[in-house]
Formats: structure tokens, sequence, C-alpha cells
């Protein structure tokens, strides 16, 4: 049997839009994962840290206030200082043309808006699946 | 909308595209006259279930609002003008989240934030420069501000005076409705207790010396956007409109010195019999309420006035051509559920801040269904509806329900504290995120339909150099200002913050003297504390 999977969804910065990441949190919890929710309003360096702290195979971020190119940056590379491991997606309403520039930074994948849970879940087990 | 027309009307006679002459309103043939009176009135007559006024569009049609703010102050001032000159009748302003949150935007959490989602505004030097040129005697607005909405207030009406229009002329709303803040858009500053003082300063202060102000617009919008039903956005915004009303009473205020200054703000979603029925609810029970249970006896203070903006939540990325015929029918839906104003999304909104064509799209849409589409021309066209009565019917009956449960919880602010309805919101968001993935709802362009090109849209980029601006300005004006004078106004901010005395006076002294939102909220912050909320989800 495959062991389970651990996942932190994370909302950093002032973003207020909890919607997505709380049915992003409740679906992986669904699927059988153990999910870490950080809450609002958590500075990347929180956010790398705990992630470090609860050793999460992958860090679910959701942006949606359009700082993402300033904050996805700087929570991997905390997280990267830290020795943190975990693989990263970003969920949120980005730009078309800001995904290569995240995906650069070690972004796994992007989700935009109308993804479907099941995608979201299945594309994280092929994620963890794929580095063990 | 005031009803400034005295019962007189837009035209002489209103007559459909085929020449048939309309009544005014239609009432059934045959009555019962003691339940038609007892459940709808006519319109203009308790329990305003048909509407506030007796001649509602055939008066005056709804204000035009679009919701609009992005950059620096420079940037949105010039949207305003553009949506002006496009026949929109009301503004209604965007703060970024630093504002929102009430952070400057030199502090380090503001990094990336600055002008994103809003205006960013940090002094009243911003404030001047976003109203330039409008003549705010003339134009009402309405700001989205809740933590710190009474500084955004102050700095609106010492703007306001130095164009020369007094504080008992200017019309407009703040949203400072902080009870939706800890159950659905989140951004809170203070615990609820203090917040709820700052609301009741805003009240006390509104009634004495700004009266054609709306303090405070009661928001079942964000509610709804966070995921709620039909009947729990309707709920919790009317068991929040109790509890500020609890609030103003507990001030020692009368209640008809100020209830007539609230305003509510519903969300128009996708089903479109259920909305017009869930507006006309609201009228009703709002009016039972304040009758009955806070026995008002000013009519005004009975009448649920509303702003309505259509579902962002409902808005698709893919093809998003088809947003323009969801938001038509949305804003049909509040229109024919008798809203006062109205902000229609543009067709771009899940994919960016609405680009200059997409909002002048968007407000055309408004002026069709206001100018051509005929159903402006007689009050409430569906009243006596089986369906829509019915459906008023139940969603009134769901409502009582609900209020029933926040009762036994103690009321709105422990039930917060209970995390009750954001538990509630976070179930309905889930079974609402299953149905459509099970497609038992349909999302066409998302789960059927699905195929076809993806058109070339135009998207909004804020100027990069917008934060780098603002920090510019910022530091201009801190170096530029009296220091003295602005210590001495945050020392007085802080004694009423500590004491009783109305917070709005000496809110009103620092930001004449430019202090910084950042450094007002910073004293109130130490004084009243940092409200954190636990997770749920």
């Amino acid at each position: 049997m495959d062991r389970i999977i651990r996942v932190m969804v994370a909302k950093p910065g002032l973003d207020s839009h909890d919607r997505g990441a709380k049915v992003v949190a409740r679906a992986y919890r669904d699927a059988g994962m153990e999910v870490v929710y950080t809450g609002l309003h958590q500075t990347p360096e929180q956010i790398a840290d705990g992630a470090v702290q609860e050793d999460v195979d992958v860090l679910a971020v959701s942006i949606l206030s359009g700082a993402h190119s300033v904050l996805l940056p700087r929570i991997i590379s905390r997280l990267r200082e830290r020795g943190g491991t975990c693989r990263v997606l970003a969920g949120g309403v980005i730009p078309e043309e800001d995904v290569p520039g995240l995906l650069e930074a070690g972004v796994a994948r992007v989700f935009g808006p109308g993804s479907r849970l099941d995608a979201i879940v299945d594309f994280t087990r092929e994620l963890v699946r794929s580095r063990v | 909308m005031a009803d400034t027309t005295g019962g007189r009307e837009r035209r002489s006679d209103f007559i459909t595209v085929s020449g048939r002459p309309l009544e005014r309103c239609y009432a059934p043939v045959r009555a019962d006259a003691e339940e038609y009176c007892r459940e709808l009135g006519n319109p203009g007559e308790y329990p305003y279930t048909r509407g506030i006024h007796p001649t509602m569009y055939r008066g005056r049609l709804w204000t035009m609002r679009q919701f609009a703010g992005f950059g620096t102050a420079e940037d949105s001032n010039a949207r305003y003008r553009f949506l002006l000159q496009q026949g929109q009748t009301g503004l209604s302003v965007a703060f970024d989240f630093p504002t929102l949150l009430g952070y400057d935007s030199d502090h380090p959490r503001s990094e990336g934030e600055v002008g994103k989602l809003g205006v960013a505004v940090d002094t009243l030097a911003d404030m001047e420069i976003l109203f330039e040129g409008i003549p705010l005697d003339r134009v009402s607005t309405s700001m989205t501000i809740n933590a710190p909405a009474a500084i955004l207030w102050a700095m609106y009406i010492v703007v306001a005076e130095k164009q020369g229009v007094t504080r008992d002329r200017i019309t407009g709303t703040i949203q400072n409705d902080i009870l939706k803040e800890y159950m659905a858009q989140k951004t809170f500053v203070f615990p609820p207790r203090p917040s709820l003082r700052l609301v009741a300063d805003t009240f006390a202060f509104g009634s004495r010396e700004a009266p054609r102000w709306n303090t405070i617009s009661i928001s079942g919008y964000h509610i709804r956007e966070a995921g709620a039903t039909a009947a729990q956005e309707l709920a919790f915004t009317l068991a929040n409109g109790r509890e500020y009303v609890q609030t103003g009473i507990a001030a020692g205020l009368d209640v008809d010195d100020f209830a007539p200054r609230l305003s509510f703000f519903f969300n128009s979603h996708v089903d479109f019999l259920e909305e017009i029925a869930k507006f006309r609810t609201a009228r009703r029970i709002w009016a039972r309420e304040m009758r009955e249970r806070f026995r008002a006896t000013n009519p005004r203070s009975c009448m649920l006035r509303f702003h309505t903006q259509t579902a962002g939540c409902s808005l698709t990325a893919q093809q998003p051509e088809n947003n323009i015929v969801r938001t038509t029918l949305q804003a049909l839906a509040a229109v024919l559920g008798g809203t006062q104003s109205l902000h229609t999304n543009s067709m771009d909104e899940a994919l960016a801040l609405p680009g200059e064509d997409a909002v002048r799209l968007a407000l055309r849409t408004q002026q069709i269904i206001a100018l051509e589409s005929g159903v402006a021309n007689t009050v409430d066209p569906l009243g006596g509806s089986y369906c829509l009565e019915t459906l008023t019917r139940q969603l009134e009956q769901e409502t009582q329900d609900y209020f029933d449960r926040i009762d036994r919880l103690g009321g709105v602010v422990p039930a917060i504290e209970l995390g009750f309805f954001q538990r509630e919101i976070a179930d309905a968001s889930y079974r609402y995120q299953r149905r459509v993935e099970a497609e038992e709802l349909a999302v066409v362009g998302v789960n059927c339909h699905a195929a076809g090109p993806a058109p070339a849209i135009n998207l909004l980029r804020v100027d990069p150099r917008t934060e780098f601006r603002q920090v510019e300005r910022l530091q201009a004006v801190r170096r530029d200002r009296d220091g003295h004078a602005v210590e001495r106004s945050l020392r007085h901010v802080r004694e009423a913050a500590r004491g009783s005395d109305n917070l709005m006076y000496p809110l009103l002294e620092a930001v004449g003297a430019y202090a910084t939102l950042g450094e007002i909220m910073g004293v109130l912050r130490e004084e009243f504390g940092e409200y954190r909320e636990e997770a749920i989800f």
C-alpha cells in the first residue's frame, strides 16, 4: 500500500480569497491525504518554514491577488534554503503569460480557474509517486 | 436611489415596442385583499415585497455603478472619468489589499500587492488625486472598505470639503460591514467588539453630520461569492443587519435616526428566478424585523435599499464571451428584483481586472436593459407569479430557520467565534463544486459544450512601476507634512480609541494632517488588538 501523502495548502500575502484553497484542501482530505491548511495572510517565510517543519510532500499555494510573481519565488527560495524538498503547485487567477516564469522558478504546475478537483488530486499523486 | 421624483415618472406614458400601453403596476384581478396586503403590498407600501417606491424605475432608473480601481490614484481617476463619460451615474472605488488591511505601500507585507486588485491609497494626497475633476456634490461614491472604513470616509469628507462641498451634502456609501468579513470576505483587522464600536461611531457621526451618506452597506455579496447558497446569503446578511441595528441602539441612538441610512448589497447569481425571489424576500423580512422587532416608526427605516453586483464567481476563464450572457441574465434578475444600483461584471474578470472595452460593454448591458428591454416600464412585473411567490415564501422560511439557529448560538458574534458561518459556507461551497464536477450543475464552456477556439482578449496589466511610484509619493508626503501636527493628531486618535469619544473627529484631524493610513491603523491595532481566525475547511 502507498504511504499517505502529506499536503500543505497555503495562502500567502494579503490575499483574502480563500474559497478555492478550502475546496482544494477538502478534496485532498477526501482523497485520503493528510492536509495542513495554513489559513490566510501568511508570509512566504511562514509558509516555507511550515512546509519544512510539517515535512509535507507537496505545497499547494493559492494566489488570487496578482502578487504571484513576487510571492512564489520567495516561498521556493526560502524552502530550498531550509533544505525543503517538497514539490510546489500553484492555483488561482494567474495570467497565462506569467506561467513560464513560475515554472522556471520551480513551480511544478499552475492550475487556473475552472480546474477540476480530480485533476489536481491526480496530478499531486503522480508528482509524489514520480519522486519516490 | 432616493425617491426624489415625488411620484413623477420619467415619461408620460410607457408603451411596449409593439404599441401596447403599460400600467404602472399589475395586481391580481380578484385578489384576496387581506393576504395581498400582508404578504406583498403595493410598491412603496409595507412590507415592500414589490419594491420600495410606488413608481420604481418609471420614476428614476437605478444607479449604474461599476466597481473600479487599480494602480495609482491617477490611473483610477482616469477610469472614473471614462466611466462617467460613458453614461455611468455613480462611482464605486476598489482599493488594493494593503489599503483594505491598513498597511502603507512601503510596508514589507505590501510588496507585490500595491495597486494590483484596486487603487493604492496611503494618504489624503492620494484621495485628492483620485477625485480630481469629479464634482462630489453631483456624483455619489461607494467605497468598498471595511476595517479602515472610518479613515477612508474621513479622507473623502476632507477632499469634498476642499472642493467646497460640505459634509451634509455628500452622497455615497462606505461598506463598513465588518461582520461579513469574519464570515466570508476576510479583510478583517481588529476583533469583533472594537470593530463594532467603530461602526457605531460612524452611525452616530453620520446621523449628526452627514445625513445623506449611507454609513454601511450590509453585504451578502461576499458571503455568496465565498460559496454560500441563496438562503444563506439572505439569512446571514439580514442577521448581520439586525446585529448592526442592535449595535446602534446599544450606543444610545434612536433607531429611526440611523436605520434609514443602512443600505444592503446582494449578489445576483446564475439561478434567475431564485435570485429575483431572494431580493423580494429580503425587503419583506427587513420591513417586518424593523417594525416588529425594533419598533421603527419611520417608514424609511423599514425600506431595504440595496446595491447588486452580478456574480463574479459565476464567470469562467474558458470561453469568456459567455460571461456577457451570464451577466445580462443576472443583471436582469437584479432589476426584476428591484435593485437601487447595479454593477455588471465584465467578460474578462475571471482572468484579470477588467479592461476598458470589457467594462464599457458591461455598462452597455445595463443601459440596454434600462432603455430598450421595457422591463423598467412597469413595477415588479413578475409579482404574483405562482412560482416566484412560492420561492419568496420558501426563502423567507429558510431565513427564519437560520435566524433561530443563530439565536440559539447566542447571536452573530458568538456564532462567528464558533465558526458557524464559516463552516456552513465552506460546506455549501464544496457541495457546489462537487455538483459541478459530477455534471449535475452545468457550466457551459467548462463542463459541457467546452469545444471551441479561445478568443484573444486584451487583458489589463497594472503598470509594474506602480509600487515604486506609489512609495515615492508616500515618502514625499511624509517628508513635506507638519510632523508635530501628525503626532498630535495620532495622540488624539489613541485617546479616543481608549475612551469612548467618537473616533470620527480625531480621524478627520489625522487624515487632514496627512497622517498615513498605516500610521493611523497602527495606533488602532495597538489599542484594539488584531483578530486571528481559526482556519476551517
